[in-house]
């Protein structure tokens, strides 16, 4: 930024003290001619001035406007025109003081009216590198490879010539025509370069055409006093350069001049069909807008509303509707410029005649109905355009155009809403699966929560007691169950035990399991008797537990003093005893229904008090249904019969080693690692 | 997956199901049981022969109705068991609390008896 403008700094102070020696120097150079007086300053000072002057300002204007980035089309007319004005305002002062000097001897005097005509040509050179400048930008605007080495063999061309008009070495008459006719060529070609016109809108047409046109005139003007004045002095003096005999003046004019009678004819010409580019421009605009919907708005709504629109615009429809099924498969009515009514009336009347595959959802094609409506009284409308929104291949919805005029739709219309009908289609796929996205992102950072709930839940220490020893086992498979277990000292002789499990999973199952772990610690310690217990848990749960979730549980109180279990069983998996008197392991058959599903008081008759005693070596089981219910590749269960087996074959080793030989034959039999429910199993050995 | 399949008999509402009932199938059988209950049925009957398994879940559809069946008098009947299915209901205590058959006729008899 500092370096640009020092840069334009430097080349406008170039060009000014350029310009000075110029004006002195050629001042200098026609009075001695005048007075036929040997020159003082060489006679090619003022011709080399004058190229000095133009190549500064060359660099003055590249950069200050070609490398501007932010000026629009109509800013660099703007730029044209205005460097026109302010040229033509100068010119017209210095004509305001000539006439105000009237006839005195000044303003005959040679000497002065070349002063004038240096600071036209000048102002002239200036308006025409400004002019060349912006017509640069304009005809590169869509560069292409070509394009640009064509324009920098022009550039380079203009530069020869230049150099050549102030050399003077006289070329071949052929070489010269040569290169004039290459150089006029060449900017013919460029100057065909008009593209940049099709992005003007109608007012920028017009203001582009107002700028040329002044442009033009100014142009124009400044040809007609240079002329004028040049032909004045040379008149009276032999070493004076016309301008006209600088080629590169002449041809810097005519560029100038063709392009912008080109542009303004193309504006012109152009200007009937601006609003159809601009049609075209908003589609687009519109298209993107449906895309980026899902990104800035949070529904599929606005999806819809933004379709409708944008349909409704692009083709000049009177009214639309559209029909959605959405992503809970209830049906959605929007509307635009038309009653609920009267979209039930073309509806029904289509139904009536038997228009199949038409606004029905089942329609995966865009249909032309117009010729049906015909026949509907009643209604305004005469032509009706439908088109499927299709998600996943599936017809979600219908898009429906209507329009009072017959035949109002065309093929093109057709297509552009089919694309409009497309995107949203997209759109909203991608917006579903976000949204599918999220919800799976939200599931797992749930269960992750759930789970370490539920691992924080499980007692990290067992009671242990000289009469027994019991040792406890719990893994959980990736979508969290509800296994709980848990021992509680109730007195010296007393410890109560639970194992239960929770029905559903993830978050409510922990949450619901955390409800099961506090009733557990806050009853167990009163010591009720079993099915006390159970009773007034369930009274306690039935509350919180929603429809269709239940808690199962079996409840223990281990009495080393009369080496008694008391026991109720609520629902959940029958216990499984090894006796060292039989040798065998058996389940205990006994009656009761799981926490929570029967809510009236009644309960306590659906629970019992059980109890066994135990001696020195029995083992007692204690599992959830995910270990009998496991299953191996050819779907078979573990089962109740294989855990008994394994308990009996173990049974003379401690509580760990059995536990773990259940569990190594768990795995074995599922044939892997990753199980599909929780295993949770609590094993107690007598003493 | 699970397949249930509804039929009138009788005035009865018999709802077969085919297949497994786990969490994510208990939806189905939920929607079944709401539908027929919300038809007006005074007789409702489960046809279990061809369920194969039935996970806490769907055990927990059938519990939630209890109450509901019991208030509009609808007498809810389930019949043909595979023994292992059975063994699920009776573990949970579910088989006290619903009404449970071996064979149809046995069950539709029932149904009637109840709905009177």
């Amino acid at each position: 930024m500092f370096k640009t403008k020092a840069v334009t700094r430097f080349t406008s102070l170039c060009a000014t003290v350029a310009w000075v020696i110029l004006v002195f120097s050629d001042i200098t150079v026609l009075f001695s001619d005048i007075k036929s007086l040997p020159s003082d300053v060489p006679v090619w000072l003022p011709r080399v001035m004058l190229d000095v002057y133009v190549i500064a300002l060359f660099y003055y204007y590249k950069f200050k406007i070609e490398r501007d980035e932010s000026l629009t089309f109509t800013d660099l007319l703007w730029k044209v025109f205005a460097t026109g004005l302010i040229a033509t305002v100068i010119s017209l002062a210095v004509r305001l003081i000539l006439f105000l000097l009237g006839s005195t001897k000044l303003p005959s005097n040679i000497l002065f009216i070349d002063f004038v005509y240096q600071i036209n040509l000048a102002l002239f050179v200036n308006f025409l590198l400004a002019a060349y400048t912006c017509w640069k930008r304009l005809i590169l605007y869509q560069k292409s490879k070509w394009l640009m080495r064509a324009w920098l063999v022009f550039e380079l061309l203009l530069l020869s010539i230049l150099i050549y008009d102030s050399i003077h070495i006289v070329l071949s008459e052929t070489i010269s025509t040569i290169a004039i006719v290459v150089t006029s060529l060449l900017g013919l070609v460029l100057s065909a370069n008009m593209r940049w016109v099709a992005y003007l809108n109608f007012k920028q047409k017009w203001t582009s055409l107002l700028l040329l046109l002044l442009s033009l005139f100014y142009l124009v003007y400044f040809l007609y006093s240079v002329t004028i004045w040049s032909d004045q002095i040379s008149q009276q003096s032999q070493a004076f350069i016309d301008f006209q005999s600088h080629a590169f003046n002449i041809a810097l004019l005519a560029f100038a001049l063709t392009y912008m009678t080109f542009s303004f004819l193309v504006v012109l010409f152009n200007l009937p069909t601006s609003s159809v580019f601009e049609q075209k421009l908003e589609e687009v605009i519109n298209f993107q807008r449906i895309s980026q919907s899902i990104q800035t708005e949070q529904s599929e709504e606005s999806v819809y509303n933004i379709l409708l629109e944008s349909s409704v615009r692009s083709v000049f429809a009177d009214a639309a509707w559209l029909e959605i099924k959405g992503s809970a498969n209830e049906q959605k009515l929007y509307t635009f410029q038309i009653t609920e009514k009267e979209t039930k009336d073309i509806h029904n009347h289509l139904e009536k005649n038997k228009i199949k595959g038409a606004l029905d959802q089942s329609s995966d094609k865009t249909k032309n109905l117009s010729k049906h409506l015909g026949s509907l009284k009643n209604s305004r409308f005469r032509s009706l355009l439908a088109f499927p929104i299709k998600v996943k291949d599936e017809t979600i919805g219908t898009l429906a155009l209507l329009k009072e005029l017959p035949d109002g739709f065309n093929k093109e219309m057709t297509r552009i809403i089919s694309a409009f009908a497309n995107q949203a289609g997209i759109s909203i796929e991608n917006f579903r699966l976000l949204e599918e996205a999220f919800q799976n992102a939200r599931y797992k950072e749930e269960l992750k929560i759930a789970k370490t709930v539920q691992k924080s839940l499980l007692p990290t220490k067992l009671e242990q007691d000289a009469d027994f020893e019991i040792s406890a086992f719990s893994a959980s498979a990736d979508e969290v169950g509800g296994d709980y277990y848990d021992t509680l000292r109730i007195s010296k002789h007393e410890i109560a035990l639970i194992i239960a499990d929770v029905s559903g999973k993830g978050t409510t199952a922990a949450f619901h399991m955390s409800q099961m772990k506090g009733i557990f610690h806050s009853l167990a310690q009163l010591g009720p008797n079993p099915k006390d217990f159970m009773a007034k848990a369930n009274k306690a749960l039935v509350y919180c537990l929603e429809r269709g979730s239940f808690i199962s549980a079996t409840y223990f109180v281990i009495n080393t003093q009369s080496k008694k279990v008391f026991y109720s069983r609520a629902g959940h998996c029958p216990v499984l005893l090894f006796r060292t008197s039989s040798q065998t392991a058996d389940y205990l058959k006994d009656k009761g229904t799981a926490l929570g599903m029967v809510r009236s008081h009644d309960y306590c008759n659906f629970v019992e008090d059980n109890q066994f005693s135990y001696a020195s070596g029995d083992v007692m089981v204690l599992y959830t249904d995910g270990i009998t219910e496991a299953k191996n590749n050819k779907g078979e269960e573990f089962g109740n019969e294989r855990l008994a087996q394994e308990l009996q074959k173990n049974a003379s080793k401690s509580s760990k080693e059995i536990e773990e030989s259940v569990i190594k034959a768990l795995y074995q039999f599922s044939g892997s690692e990753d199980i599909n429910d929780d295993y949770t199993s609590m094993t107690v050995k007598f003493n | 997956m699970v397949h249930i399949k509804r039929l009138q008999e009788d005035g009865a509402d018999i709802i077969a199901i085919v297949g497994e009932i786990d969490a994510s199938s208990s939806i189905e059988l939920d929607l079944a049981i709401a539908k027929s209950v919300g038809e007006g049925f005074k007789k409702i009957i489960v046809d279990c022969q061809a369920l194969e398994y039935i996970s806490s879940a769907g055990l927990g559809v059938f519990m939630s109705y209890i109450e509901e069946l019991k208030d509009k008098g609808i007498s809810f009947v389930l019949f043909g068991m595979k023994e292992r299915v059975l063994n699920t209901f009776s573990i949970l205590g579910l088989a006290d609390l619903l009404n449970i058959r071996e064979t149809k006729q046995e069950a539709k008899k029932l149904a009637d008896e109840l709905s009177v």
